[in-house]
């Protein structure tokens, strides 16, 4: 049983994208019986390369995969460097599983409730500083060079990128690092900045790449903050996919190889930028600045900590603000009057998209754990890295999406499996396995082997040892993937939307088809309701291994 | 949902037998199929069928206030005829149409997903000519008399394509402006004065982007009154010069955009959206296809009282829409029940309620007993953001539905992408 844990993990994940990506080669060449299309040649590309502004697109969907986790990793060896060791990290540890809990649709209604502008931050400061009684005719949102969508994206992408590296850093005694480096002059933020920063780089790259794969082919922030005219190169093959002329199909396939190779260009730009910054960030380090700067450098990490961290945190409050917001108009700071309509609407419609959506997290998180666990116990026993799983684990992560989902999908018509919630269950599980396996991978190698032994010595098998000992003493991480699994299920839009035919709704799929179409209120209940399951999630994760093991202090765990 | 999946692996199994019969049969099947559906001239043995039966109505479901209308006609025809409704929101009606064609080409002749589809215009065109609808059985249900269509042939042609019963009307719809009079005196008589009213107020309005359905209904309004000769515009569009026919549609959009919103660099992407400039004071003139949106906003808080809806006064677009039932429904008598509900006096009443949908009835209020004539004559309060009432000749109808689609991507090629 246990053997077969990794390979149903690679074939898992790895089949169905690699099937994905295969599917839409030959529709992109021209390619689809189903459609009477049967004679292939190079005609779709040029269609493609013909539609307007398709350049522009691409260039989009490009910059937002480099710039978005640049940016990302920046602030995050900063806020690393100015807070470790101060009591600033204990707070930072805190807020990130929450935030990374919010789902990305959601963190983008906040976000444009705040910077819009007739949002929240123009409202502060009008009209008595800037004297607007007026919102002012700024283009914020949906701007031509999508940096809007680039700043949610940026926001985001933060809290994963914090919480990998607070999981990594452990095993490369940071502490001892930084002490060292003090007892040669060096200040803390540049002590750390020299001596972790290079070593925890390595650890971050897989994650980077999922981060590229994702800002470069992101739907459902970019429908919701990104350009319009043109959008993204994304936005356009889920627009063709969808489109009621099916020969559009075609089209949609080599716009998604396009994608691909986009995705895979932006990581090559960033392998070429990585041997040349680490050149220089390497000579930096040698040239022994052990002071210069360094209160430039706290000043603005912690600023910069607190404005990022606070404005994800500011648009979850203006969601709540929001969902129960009377008439609110611009420049008044907080609503006129409350009001409980916006959910009385929302109500009659609710159960069915949140039955789906608790049903879809469930399933897909309790699958991927005993899968994930299984995989672990059976990597423990072998005692081998598990070089060959990371890569598989990571598959469904760096391919875009949008490729391999919608390949994917026609694959699934043509296998004639109805589209409904075991295709969308399926399709989330390709996310959710992934995360849990990186949430637990780090605490059960960690797992002091001591106990294994004693267990051993004391006549206990294997597996009981694995029941009794280890399973219990693992529960707070356990509990925590649980967590990180329900939370990415219910993030998961394109997933639901393509395999699910659009007949599946959840939270998510109601939220972002909202985007456009609803009022303010409605948008807000919908993205908050969304937010809270997996926010409820993680508090569960916290409080119910503190409340088992509430008489054995050190079982109880922290989120990170 | 697990039962419809389940049911869907037993179709599997069946439908690779349907699957050779598709081979065979052309889309003539459609109708041999249909044979065996209820009969719409035998109303009693349809409502008998109904009973107890599923539906699934698929409508665009960005408009909360039909969603709530229609859980209440969720709740009302299972009170009347047992019938167990489950409304589809989608995101675009195409979505549903895409969905029937593709069943069509997988050989999913019975047993299809959708019961009950609202639609009108290019949609319905495109299902009738691929023979993907049921019928004809609209005349035939008993509250269709109600729309005296006789007085209003408009009921029988949608975007002058014949209806010949293949679609039951629904709700009246004609293109409206409502503007802030806070920020402003007052909205454009018409759209070709608009140019001169964007002058007085840049950066006051703006418009959604095609293919939203009010964007191209904008374009077909400004192009009706621009052109100086309507008439190639009801016939199909490959029968007109197009290029020289539009000439005045994009010299008046390349006058305009400069001095819409955010200088016409990004659109809204449909009417919620605008509505939703409007209220937050971004913009000061809006416009629907809804004529009591704003009064249906303002009583919802959700729009300032200071808001006034005007017609443009050289005629305005004006429509009918639809439901229709595709040609592989599974539950044609519920769908026919609840198509006639929609037609009640009750139905009706509600939808012009504007605590409710506070839209026009489609039904012919003549024709009504003078008690129900009173009814719909105190449901219309008065409301200073009401509508002017719109008279027969202030109607424009909708040119041919081809129209749509070439306006759409002309538009997407000079706008879509710069």
């Amino acid at each position: 049983m246990l053997k077969a844990a990794p390979w149903l993990i690679i074939g898992v994940l790895i089949v169905p994208v690699l099937a994905g990506l295969f599917a839409i080669v030959p529709p992109a060449f021209g390619y689809l019986p189903a459609l009477q299309q049967t004679e292939p040649g190079l005609a779709v590309w040029a269609d493609l390369f013909n539609t307007p502004g398709i350049a522009r697109s691409a260039m989009l969907s490009l910059a937002a995969g480099v710039l978005t986790p640049l940016l990302s990793l920046m602030l995050v060896l900063l806020f690393l460097a100015s807070v470790s060791g101060t009591r600033w990290a204990h707070a930072m540890r805190r807020l990130v599983a929450p935030l990374l809990a919010v789902p990305h649709a959601a963190a983008a209604f906040g976000l444009a409730f705040l910077i819009a502008p007739s949002g929240f931050a123009l409202r502060l400061v009008s009209p008595e500083l800037s004297g607007w009684q007026r919102p002012p005719d700024l283009l914020i949102l949906n701007d031509p060079l999508g940096l809007t969508m680039m700043l949610g994206l940026v926001l985001k992408e933060i809290p994963f990128l914090l919480l990998m590296a607070l999981a990594a850093l452990p095993q490369l005694n940071p502490d001892q690092r930084v002490a060292m480096a003090r007892t040669l002059g060096y200040r803390p933020t540049l002590a750390w900045l020299w001596t972790v920063a290079p070593a925890l780089y390595p650890l971050l790259r897989l994650p980077l790449f999922a981060v590229i794969a994702f800002a470069s082919a992101t739907v459902d922030v970019a429908l919701i903050l990104g350009p319009t005219l043109p959008p993204t190169l994304s936005v356009r093959i889920v627009s063709w996919f969808s489109d009621p002329d099916l020969n559009q199909r075609l089209l949609a396939s080599a716009a998604a190889l396009l994608q691909l190779l986009i995705t895979l260009s932006a990581i090559g730009v960033w392998i070429g930028a990585e041997k040349v910054i680490g050149r220089l960030y390497h000579r930096l380090l040698l040239s022994g600045i052990r002071q210069t700067g360094h209160v430039l450098l706290n000043v603005a990490g912690r600023s910069l900590l607190v404005i990022t961290l606070g404005s994800l945190l500011l648009s979850l409050l203006l969601l709540v603000v929001h969902a129960f917001a009377g008439p609110w108009r611009f420049p008044a700071n907080l609503p006129d009057a409350w009001t409980t309509q916006h959910w009385q609407s929302v109500g009659p419609v609710l159960l069915t998209p949140l039955a789906n959506t608790l049903l879809l997290g469930l399933v897909s998180t309790l699958l991927a754990v005993v899968l994930v666990l299984a995989a672990l116990e059976h990597g423990s026993r072998q005692a081998r890295a598990p070089a060959r799983l990371l890569w598989a684990i990571y598959m469904p992560l760096l391919v875009p999406q949008v490729a391999f989902l919608y390949g994917l999908t026609l694959l699934l018509e043509q296998l004639r499996w109805l589209p409904g919630l075991v295709t969308v269950g399926f399709a989330h599980s390709l996310f959710v396995v992934p995360y849990v396996y990186l949430s637990l991978a780090e605490p059960y190698r960690r797992l002091d082997p001591r106990w294994q032994q004693l267990s051993a010595t004391l006549g206990a098998s294997a597996n009981r040892t694995w029941w009794r000992i280890k399973l219990p003493l693992l529960m707070a991480p356990i509990a925590t993937a649980c967590a990180v699994g329900l939370a990415v299920s219910i993030g998961q839009y394109l997933a639901t939307l393509l395999t699910g035919a659009g007949r599946v709704s959840t939270l998510t799929t109601e939220a972002v088809a909202l985007a456009s179409g609803g009022t303010r209120g409605t948008i807000a209940v919908w993205a908050l309701l969304q937010a809270a399951i997996p926010m409820l999630g993680f508090a569960l994760a916290i409080a119910l291994p503190r409340f088992c093991w509430r008489h054995r202090r050190d079982m109880r765990g922290q989120l990170t | 949902m697990s039962r419809a999946s389940r049911a869907g692996s037993v179709f599997g199994r069946m439908r690779i037998c349907v699957l050779a019969l598709g081979v065979v049969l052309t889309s003539g099947a459609a109708h041999t199929l249909s044979a065996q559906s209820p009969d719409a001239s035998d109303w009693a043995a349809v409502v008998q069928a109904a009973d107890d039966q599923e539906l699934y109505f698929y409508t665009w479901g960005g408009d909360p206030q039909i969603n709530d209308y229609l859980a209440w006609v969720s709740r009302r025809v299972n009170e009347l005829h047992g019938i167990r409704m489950t409304h589809v929101r989608l995101s675009d009606t195409a979505d549903a149409v895409s969905r029937i064609l593709a069943e069509r080409q997988a050989g999913t002749l019975q047993g299809g997903a959708v019961d009950l589809l609202w639609l009108n215009g290019e949609n319905f065109a495109s299902l009738k000519q691929n023979d993907l609808l049921f019928g004809p059985w609209a005349e035939q249900q008993p509250n269709f008399a109600l729309v005296n269509a006789d007085a209003n042939p408009d009921v029988r042609a949608d975007f002058t394509v014949p209806v010949e019963g293949y679609e039951s009307p629904w709700l009246r719809a004609h293109l409206v402006f409502y503007y802030d009079s806070a920020y402003v005196d007052s909205a454009p008589q018409n759209v070709a004065a608009l140019l001169d009213w964007a002058r007085q107020y840049p950066g006051e309005f703006t418009y959604p982007r095609p293919p939203d359905f009010l964007a191209t209904t904008f374009l077909k309004q400004a192009l009706l009154e621009l052109t100086d000769d309507p008439e190639p515009l009801y016939r199909p569009v490959e029968d007109s010069d197009f290029a020289t026919l539009t000439a005045p549609l994009w010299a008046f959009l390349d006058d305009l955009h400069p001095l819409l919103l955010r200088q016409g660099r990004t659109f809204p992407s449909n009417g919620t959206e605008l509505r939703r400039l409007m209220a937050d004071g971004e913009t000061a003139l809006a416009m629907s296809f809804n004529p009591t949106e704003a009064v249906n906003s303002v009583i919802r808080n959700e729009l300032p009282d200071s808001v006034r809806t005007t017609v443009p006064d050289s005629g305005t677009l004006a429509n009918v829409s639809f439901v229709a039932i595709p040609f592989n429904a599974s539950h044609k008598a519920a769908a026919m029940v609840t198509a006639n509900f929609l037609l009640s006096v009750e139905a009706q009443l509600r939808a012009q309620d504007p605590r409710h949908l506070g839209s026009t009835p489609v039904i012919d209020v003549e024709v009504l007993s003078a008690a129900e004539q009173q009814m719909f004559a105190t449901m219309r309060q008065e409301h200073p953001a009401a509508p002017p009432l719109l008279s027969e000749s202030g109607q424009l109808q909708e040119p041919h539905p081809s129209w749509m689609a070439a306006l759409e991507n002309a538009w997407m090629a000079r706008y879509g992408s710069r």
